[in-house]
């Protein structure tokens, strides 16, 4: 018998897959727009970018307000406790069947590792590609900001490349970390439902 | 039924009679707006026997008109480049078309504004001299013929003497009676034909522009704007602005305003379009583009584009090849051009021609006729566009690269004066005699030779700027943003789609194939050790 909690609400599930959808969104149309591969055409692919990375901007905003109003921002505080006892189950006691280090409760949510992991999205991964994407797309406003001749858009694209890329090595391990709840699809069914199994 | 046939037959040879009546009329109205009717000047009720003759008649009216004229480019063939100190026009480059006017002028004066006012000495300086049909004929009738010296006369002349070859008079008292603004055929009367034919030298200048459609011109298109070219080469006191020796390669005022600034050229985009023409969707993303891109590098997608074949190609080294007649030898290709010419050598033309693109900032090097040329640096650039990425005033331009190979002086290393045409004996389109024609040519230009001959591979560039397509012609994105695009040469530019740094695309591409390795073997172990528990 697996006990049920209660752990994402309505607004955290909708801005969960909003958001994944629209991330993997731009990861489309931004990897063409870089010259990896062809299917819009480049004008379609920025245009549809663009609509995109501002509905993505409008979802944040909403999350952010969201986070506050509620205080589940205090889900991101990083913690050392355990950090090491999970990354030791990642690593061995999954493949021993051995107990779970972290107890999912609403107040804690998410693990150790998963704190860091996206407390790094959320601290430097995320400003990196918003930065670099509000510079690039207000290219023309440079002069008027003061920023010309300081900046070049060969490292605004980088950085914005950079991030990208970083965003796509997180969603593999993340799609795959979703995998390691008490069954399969838990987690999956929990972001879904908003209930978890716990172990 | 025989009856009622010959009533409709004669309604129709009536109504045929009354309106062909009616245009003759019509074309026989001054032009709406003007407040002249030139056919009933007194001054104009003549019979005129030559060009100078209708000048001052002209002239006794315009008092102005002809010392204006003289002060110009146009008549004088010589601009001096204030940044450079080289000393250019006509008169003095030497191209690889037909590489020079010296000593040619007698063939090339038939487009100059003169009447044989051009020598090789200079222009002379003779206000009836000035050819004020050139530009003002509205008949479409006037045209100099080649070989009187841009002279025109109203009665036969046989030219040359005793060749019995007749030259038509022109009825010179209807074109001074019709004088009238300029337009698109009287500009392109010479315009159109630089190098030697329709479209030949410019490709982005020729007949088809003289009743185009939108397509083809999006300003001239002469149901819909119908611009002439004095609309946008607005001219002041007959200077003609907008000149190929000083182009503006970067126009950062805004839309001009009557009254102001009388020292900008108001040929540029920017003159009219100001510096955010975008209105509609992405009009952000693309007047962006403004800082690094000429308006024409996106709007003339492709140049000699109302069939009308453009010189790509010239070869002089292979002329001086004769026929089975003993004549010139000419081959033609399937459409009728010329491909090689006795007198001339190889050609290859272009139709629907992208044009290349380099950064541009309005300064062009010319290569003089006293500049040393090595044959070793093959192909000389006859004019280089200047400009860089990085010098704060340069944009990306299309323009047409001509190739040429063309004699050079292989002792005294420079580019040679060629007396090509005329009636003399040592014209080279009379003898195919190199060594004579450029003795003599060089001996006009008041240049050394040596007597050694030698082609030498040779580039000109000519600015992209008419043939404007409509805006859903323009180049599209994704012909630049791309690897193998349009701008794939163009350096000192962040071209999205274009510019990667390799090892980096390659490392993530290694990182999230081992990443996904990682977790499908970290997924299996959990499968495996799962079943053994």
């Amino acid at each position: 018998m697996s006990e049920k909690i209660y752990i994402f609400k309505r607004f955290e599930r909708f801005w969960h897959w909003a958001q994944a959808g629209l991330i993997i969104f731009l990861m489309v149309t931004g990897f063409e727009i870089h010259g990896l591969y062809s299917n819009f055409g480049f004008e379609r692919a920025v245009n549809l970018h663009t609509i995109a990375a501002w509905s993505l901007v409008g979802l944040w905003v909403f999350a952010i307000f969201w986070h506050f109003t509620t205080g589940e921002w205090k889900q991101y505080i990083p913690t050392t406790k355990n950090v090491m006892a999970m990354a030791n189950y990642y690593l061995f006691g999954i493949f021993r069947n051995a107990p779970h280090p972290h107890r999912q409760t609403q107040l804690s949510k998410h693990n150790p590792l998963q704190r860091l992991a996206y407390l790094f999205i959320l601290v430097i991964v995320g400003p990196l590609i918003w930065v670099t994407g509000w510079l690039y797309l207000f290219y023309d406003q440079w002069p008027a900001w003061g920023l010309d001749g300081k900046l070049s858009l060969d490292v605004v694209a980088l950085g914005h490349l950079i991030g990208a890329y970083m965003m796509l090595l997180f969603l593999i391990a993340h799609v795959y970390l979703t995998t390691t709840g008490a069954t399969p699809l838990s987690h999956i069914k929990a972001m879904i439902t908003g209930w978890e199994e716990v172990h | 039924m025989q009856r009622r046939y010959r009533i409709v037959k004669a309604l129709f040879i009536g109504w045929l009679a009354i309106t062909a009546g009616s245009f003759a009329q019509a074309a026989d109205q001054p032009k709406a707006g003007s407040t002249a009717d030139h056919s009933k000047f007194k001054e104009l009720q003549q019979e005129f026997q030559s060009g100078p003759e209708v000048t001052k008649a002209c002239l006794a009216c315009h008092t102005e008109a002809a010392k204006q004229i003289m002060h110009t480019e146009h008549w004088k063939w010589e601009y001096l480049n204030p940044k450079t100190d080289q000393k250019l026009g006509k008169i003095h480059v030497i191209n690889n078309f037909c590489t020079s006017s010296q000593s040619n002028l007698k063939a090339c004066a038939s487009c100059h504004i003169g009447y044989a006012a051009m020598t090789d000495k200079g222009v002379k300086d003779d206000e009836t001299l000035v050819d004020c049909l050139a530009c003002h004929d509205t008949t479409g009738a006037y045209s100099k013929p080649s070989g009187l010296g841009g002279m025109v006369y109203a009665k036969d002349i046989e030219m040359p003497p005793g060749s019995g070859k007749i030259i038509k008079g022109l009825n010179l008292q209807k074109m001074a009676q019709k004088v009238g603004k300029t337009s698109r055929k009287t500009c392109g009367s010479c315009h159109f034909n630089g190098g030697g034919g329709d479209g030949v030298k410019h490709g982005d200048l020729d007949s088809s522009l003289e009743d185009p459609d939108k397509k083809l011109d999006v300003h001239m298109d002469a149901e819909g704007l119908n611009f002439t070219c004095a609309t946008c080469h607005k001219t002041d006191g007959h200077n003609v602005p907008g000149s190929r020796y000083a182009p503006t390669a970067v126009d950062k005022e805004g839309v001009m305003i009557r009254g102001k600034e009388k020292d900008r050229n108001p040929a540029t985009c920017q003159s009219c379009h100001g510096q955010k023409p975008h209105k509609e969707k992405n009009a952000a993303k693309l007047n962006n583009h403004t800082n690094k891109l000429a308006c024409q590098t996106c709007h003339v997608p492709a140049f000699a584009r109302g069939e009308i074949p453009t010189k790509m190609f010239w070869d002089w080294s292979t002329a001086g090849k004769r026929g089975a007649d003993g004549k010139p030898l000419v081959v033609k290709d399937e459409n009728g051009h010329a491909i090689y010419m006795g007198i001339k050598g190889d050609f290859k033309y272009g139709e629907n021609v992208k044009p290349d693109y380099v950064w541009f900032n309005g300064d062009v090097n010319y290569t003089l006729r006293d500049a040393k040329v090595d044959k070793a640096q093959q192909p000389i650039y006859i004019n280089k566009f200047l400009g860089s990425p990085n010098d704060g005033r340069s944009r990306i331009w299309p323009v047409k690269t001509f190739r040429g190979k063309q004699p050079f002086d292989a002792e005294y290393k420079i580019l040679t004066v060629n007396h090509l045409a005329g009636a003399d004996d040592t014209a080279y389109w009379t003898n195919l005699d190199w060594e004579k024609a450029i003795e003599s040519g060089m001996k006009a230009a008041g240049l050394p030779f040596s007597g050694k001959i030698d082609f030498i591979e040779t580039i000109s560039q000519w600015p992209i700027t008419h043939m404007v397509a409509p805006k859903d012609q323009a180049v599209a994105c994704n012909e630049c943003h791309t690897k193998g695009g349009r701008l794939e040469g163009i350096p000192g530019v962040y071209l999205p789609g274009r510019d990667h740094i390799e090892w980096l695309d390659n490392a993530v591409k290694v990182l999230a194939l081992l990443t996904l390795l990682g977790v499908l073997g970290h997924g299996l172990l959990r499968i495996f050790s799962s079943k053994k528990h």
